[in-house]
Order: structure tokens, then sequence, then C-alpha cells
């Protein structure tokens, strides 16, 4: 980890955009795990995604990224199909 | 080339920022700051200064705008009082730890209620710890070669703290007295071009201000402490280099015959001017009494004020400002300051000059008399008001 001087003068980070490699998936207490069968691959998980962890796959499905994914359940609630359940992230 | 000329208070700060060259501007005008941004904005307006003036609608966003040019690489300028500095408070500590060298000049005022447009120094004191180089002008000239030196100070690349320049609202902002004002050259020498080390620049990106979760909050405020500390001496350098090219002195403590003395008075701004008087007045009758003054608030000069009042048996502080609850925080720091000294004097607590109150040259005297007394007798207060009627 970073010693106090290790960092740049006012704390500035001089990579932009490294906040991608920040895990916020370790926020997570329940995980949205998708039914495909019942997906009807209407997108609303990944519009209203508020971290952007919908991803759409190269076969056409749509998958949740856990490394981003904060668990907040929106996905499973807007879900007309009831495609998505949260689950309680027990490790 | 060099001029001698009369000039208020507040036409000299703003002087001084035409003279730095600043590249962008942006204050809200409130009372007894407003003749600094009206003569400003009358300079941009007419051509004498190119700067680009933003006009805002809070001291908030007059420091957030400061701050935003700032990270562009742009030489700031603002100034407020009062409330203002209080609406302006949060946004004060985002320049002092992103170590932005934004410039602020604060006309110091009293704190409502009751609504005060006069002086004191209560607004300078609520924000003591925002991390920002502060300075204590006691007149005219100073109010002009303290804010070119704030620039100077601010900019340096061993410094790259914000820094504010405190002159006392109506007694310094609203006087006129006699400036010399220094030639062009002097100042471009003094204060060179300024080029900020990650200035914002869309080919080279930076993250100024990111987050600080708790991994790294702790070691963020320690790196900003040892650099803030470090500037301690840079400021003394600067002082020594604008000696050698305007030939006039500060110093973080500035004593005033305090040779030999046994009490010294300790009082800042502008009534500084006052208590010399009464110091001549009580030499004169033989008593050995000097006068101290901080010229230098934050980062607090220790080591000088240690040594200004060495051999002193009683120091007798002036606060133009309370601690609700407490007393007077000048004394309560220089009181902290001096604990752990062996041969420390007794230091005695006195607050007045609120709101725009006068203290007499007769008030001086009677503070250091009294002071003596209560140091002689102690008191069941821990500090005594200058001049409040009973
Ligand atoms: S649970 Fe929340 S963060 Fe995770 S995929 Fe669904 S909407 Fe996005
Ligand atoms: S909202 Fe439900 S149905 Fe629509 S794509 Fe997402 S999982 Fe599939």
């Amino acid at each position: 980890m970073l010693s106090w001087k290790d960092l740049e003068l006012g704390s500035i980070v001089t990579e932009p955009g490294n906040a991608s490699a920040y895990k916020t998936g370790d926020w997570r207490s329940n995980k949205p795990i998708r039914d495909q069968s019942k997906c009807i691959k209407c997108g609303l998980c990944y519009i209203y995604c508020p971290d952007a962890a919908v991803e759409l796959s190269k076969a056409g499905n749509y998958e949740t990224n856990y490394f981003y994914c904060k668990g907040c359940g929106i996905c499973a609630n807007e879900c007309p199909r009831g495609a998505l359940t949260m689950i309680v992230e027990e490790e | 080339m060099t001029k001698r000329v009369g000039l208020e208070g507040s036409f000299a700060v703003s002087e001084a920022v035409r003279m730095a060259d600043v590249d962008v501007l942006s204050a809200y005008p409130i009372t007894p700051q407003t003749h600094i941004v009206e003569r400003l904005s009358e300079m941009v307006a007419d051509g004498d200064l190119d700067a680009e003036f933003i006009c805002v609608e809070s001291e908030h966003s007059a420091m957030s705008a400061c701050v935003g040019a700032s990270a562009a690489g742009a030489r700031v300028f603002t100034c407020t009082a009062g409330q203002g500095l209080e609406l302006m408070h949060e946004v004060l500590y985002i320049p002092s730890s992103m170590r932005l060298p934004v410039v602020a000049v604060v006309a110091n005022r009293a704190l409502s209620s009751p609504l005060s447009v006069w002086g004191d120094h209560s607004d300078a004191m609520a924000v003591r710890d925002i991390g920002w180089v502060q300075i204590f002008a006691e007149n005219v000239q100073q109010a002009y070669d303290l804010t070119l030196c704030a620039y100077r100070i601010a900019e340096d690349k061993d410094v790259l703290f914000p820094a504010m320049v405190h002159l006392d609202g109506f007694h310094l902002s609203h006087v006129i007295e006699p400036v010399i004002l220094p030639d062009q050259r002097q100042v471009d020498d003094f204060i060179p071009e300024f080029e900020y080390p990650f200035a914002l620049n869309p080919d080279k990106p930076v993250s100024m201000g990111c987050y600080g979760p708790p991994y790294i909050y702790t070691e963020a405020k320690k790196s900003q402490n040892v650099a803030f500390e470090s500037s301690r001496k840079i400021v003394s350098k600067a002082w020594g280099e604008f000696e050698g090219i305007f030939e006039r002195s500060y110093l973080p403590v500035e004593s005033y015959r305090t040779e030999d003395a046994d009490v010294i008075l300790l009082v800042m701004g502008s009534f500084a001017e006052t208590a010399m008087l009464a110091i001549d007045r009580m030499r004169k009758e033989g008593k050995k009494v000097g006068l101290a003054r901080l010229r230098l608030w934050r980062p607090f000069p220790f080591d000088e004020i240690r040594k200004a009042v060495k051999g002193a048996k009683l120091l007798v502080v002036l606060d133009r400002c309370i601690s609700f609850g407490y007393g007077g925080p000048v004394c309560s720091e220089l009181r902290s300051a001096f604990y752990r000294e062996k041969n420390r004097p007794d230091i005695v607590s006195f607050i007045g000059g609120l709101g725009g109150r006068d203290i007499t040259i007769d008030q001086y005297e009677y503070m250091i008399k009294r002071g003596k007394e209560i140091s002689e007798n102690g008191s069941e207060e821990e500090f005594e008001m200058i001049g409040v009627r009973q």
C-alpha cells in the first residue's frame, strides 16, 4: 500500500480513468442471478443498472459483471419477466 | 519607476493584483471588501488588467471558480470579508488539499449577529485550520506588499499552497495612506510567470480532488501537513528576496522595542500601530515594555515567537475575537506554544476591538499594567474584556 511519501502533489491522480480498476463488486451483499431461459433480452437491466455492470455478450445475452455489480437490486426490480433473482452473497 | 502615492488600502490591494498580472478574478462584493472588487472590475473593464472577471452569485462560487481556474494553471485572485468568508468556508479546504496557489485577501469583519460590517478578527479565526498560508497586514503599504508576497509564496514550487492576506476592515481597507509603488519590472522579477506542474491539459489528463477512502486519507493529510510545515522556511526566504528588491522587510514575528523588555504586548493587524504609541509613551517613562506582532499566522511561527519574547516575564495578548466558552484564540495558541518551554513567560489574555470598536493608547497601557497585576495576583477569569461597559 502507498506510503504518504508516495503520494503525488495534492494527492493528484496522474493516471486518469483508473476508477475502472476499482472493484465495486466488493460492496455487494446480494447478488443478482439471471435465468437466461426467462430473459427476453429487453435490455432494461442494462439501462437501469446505475453502475453499468450489465454487459451484452457477443452471443447476445445480457450478463452481470460481478467485478462492478454492487448488488443494489435495481435490475431485478425492473426486469419485466422476473428473470433476475437476488440471492444472499454467502462468501 | 517607483512612485509614492496616496492610496486607500483597498486600492493598494487592487494595484498589487493588477501588477501581479492575474489571469482570473472572481469575487462577490461585501462590505468592507467592496472597494477591492469594484476597483479590479474597473481595471478589467478599462483594459488596464488583462484578466477574466467571473461574476458569481456567492462567495462559495467565487472560491470554486478560483479553484477551477487555478487548476487550469491561471494566476487567480479573490477577496471577501466576514460572512462572505464564512460562506466560502467549505471550499477553502479544497485548494489547500489540492495544492493550488490561490490568493485571497480578506478585509476582516465581525460575524453576525448583531449584524456588524465593522472590523475584528472573528472571520480570520474561523478559518484558522484551512491549510492556507495566512499573513496579517498592519498598514496600507503592507497590504500592497503582502499581497504581492502572497503570490511569490503561494506559487513557489516548494510551497504550492493557497495564501490569504488579512487586512482590517475599514481600519485598513478604507484608510488612505502614502504607499510606495514599485516599478513593474521589479514586480515581474519578484513574481515571474508561473507554471503549475499539473495544470489541466487535455493531452495529459490528471484527476484532482479524488475521493480518499480510509486506507489513504490519513496518508493524504500527513503529506499535506509535512508540505505545509516545510513552506514555513520559504515564507521567510520570499520575504528576504522581497527585501532585496523592494528594500522593505517582513518577518514571521516582528518585534518593536522588545530588547530588554520585561513585558511584551502581542497584537495582530492594524491595531499594532496604536499599540506602538503606547509602548513609546511607556518607554519614555522608563518602563521596560515592548510589542510583538504575528505577521505570519499559518504556518504558525513557533521558533520565531519563542525567540521574540525570550527574556520577557510576561506576554500580554490582545485577541480581537472570542472563542465562546473559552477565550482568545490567539492567546490559547500562544499558551500552548510556550507550554513546554523552560523559561516561559506568564501569558495574560485580553479581548477587545470587537466589531469595529477602537482601542486607545490608554487602553493598551492599561492592558500592560493590568496584565502585570493579574500575573502577580492571579485572576478568577480566563481573560478580561477591554472597553466593555459594565
Ligand atoms: S444489482 Fe444493481 S449493480 Fe448489480 S447489475 Fe443489478 S442494477 Fe447493476
Ligand atoms: S431486464 Fe430481465 S428480461 Fe430484460 S434483459 Fe434484463 S434480465 Fe432479460
